[in-house]
């Protein structure tokens, strides 16, 4: 599901902010850059409201946020929707008790974690980040919100890459995204 | 100049603030008493007065830049900006922003570290406030004003959650005054 394909007005705004820089991090890749639309405050706050619209008043308690630039929106969206907010981060940075939930890189693994006691079992919840792409670092989000008895209601993103089939990875559970590129 | 001493004794927000964050013993390492604010975030209301008190505090001084510094300045700043109507510009470790940036070194007890910041973010003569969750020796914020001067910013103030005693002194920061919440906590009965 996205907000692009609903054309709401204010998509074109959010998606002439994002700065696409080529061959970054490595050539081939095209990355989307969203520290531009960061850069214009009602662009942004289009982008906050557009997730806050949907998600107000629907039970949602707890919005996970994936490191880093899940940190960026997450919170506002929070703070808006009368939820808690739960950093998922790389290893070692959360101190005191934490699950650790491994996922596969293109070359290699990667790691996630989050704070035991952060979330309860039975809470609603959605994880945010600011892209999608092959799934996988969203996918290990969710489970690690299952593996402590959450509700993963949803997954949203800014944006998705849908060639990459990341919504595929997601075990059944929807994403909302508001742009997709090609 | 914590917010008590500037125009916020006895507020009750602050109380809850201090209230909701955790301490964690020997993190990273042995002797530091880790200051974790994620309990704060948890918190609802009190992660709402933490934002709303510099909000009051940043509305009307003519802010159009908000700074955060990686990781935690991000789960704060961001919702300032957007109240204040400011743009919210991320300080980074290196290599990941992508694109033209300008970098900045600055001491860690052991070697030293970089922060980076995307050259064209920032235009010449922008106010701006740099936000961190906490101060310790001021090395950290150090560089970040150092970077948004290089590039011809006003940076009016640092703010933080907590501060630490070392900061009192206001050393290592370029001159630039600090804002800070409240102090760190202590663990009842420890040590």
């Amino acid at each position: 599901m996205s907000a692009y394909r609903d054309k709401d007005p204010r998509i074109h705004g959010i998606q002439s902010k994002i700065r696409v820089v080529p061959n970054f991090p490595k050539p081939g890749i095209m990355f989307q850059d969203i520290t531009t639309l960061l850069l214009d405050p009602k662009a942004f706050k289009d982008t906050v409201d557009l997730f806050v619209e949907r998600y107000k008043g629907k039970n949602i308690s707890v919005v996970a946020g994936i490191e880093a630039r899940g940190f960026i929106f997450g919170p506002p969206i929070a703070l808006e929707i009368g939820a808690k907010f739960v950093p998922l981060r790389k290893p070692k940075k959360l101190p005191g008790r934490v699950i650790s939930e491994e996922y596969e890189l293109e070359y290699g693994r990667d790691c996630l974690e989050m704070h035991l006691g952060a979330v309860e079992p039975g809470e609603q919840a959605l994880v945010v980040d600011d892209l999608i792409a092959t799934g996988g670092t969203l996918c290990a989000a969710m489970k690690l919100l299952e593996r402590v008895g959450a509700d993963v209601v949803e997954c949203a993103c800014v944006i998705e890459l849908p060639d990459l089939k990341g919504r595929e990875r997601l075990n059944g559970k929807p994403l909302y995204v508001l742009l997709e590129s090609h | 100049m914590f917010a008590a001493e500037n125009g916020l004794k006895g507020d009750p927000r602050l109380q809850a603030i201090s209230d909701a964050i955790r301490v964690v013993p020997h993190f990273p390492k042995q002797g530091i008493m880790f200051q974790d604010i994620t309990t704060l975030l948890l918190d609802h209301k009190a992660f709402k007065h933490t934002i709303d008190i510099f909000v009051d505090r940043y509305r009307d001084m003519d802010i159009s830049v908000i700074a955060g510094v990686e990781a935690r300045g991000f789960m704060f700043g961001p919702s300032i900006a957007l109240a204040i109507g400011a743009k919210f510009v991320p300080l980074r470790k290196p290599k990941k922003l992508p694109g033209e940036v300008i970098s900045e070194a600055y001491e860690l007890e052991y070697g030293t570290d970089c922060l980076e910041m995307h050259v064209g973010a920032v235009p010449p003569g922008e106010r701006v406030i740099v936000i961190d969750d906490l101060v310790a020796t001021g090395g950290t914020l150090s560089a970040a004003i150092r970077l948004l001067e290089r590039v011809g910013a006003q940076v009016v103030e640092c703010a933080c959650v907590i501060g630490l005693p070392e900061v009192k002194g206001q050393r290592r920061l370029n001159g630039k005054p600090l804002y800070i919440l409240v102090e760190p906590r202590e663990i009842d009965g420890c040590c």
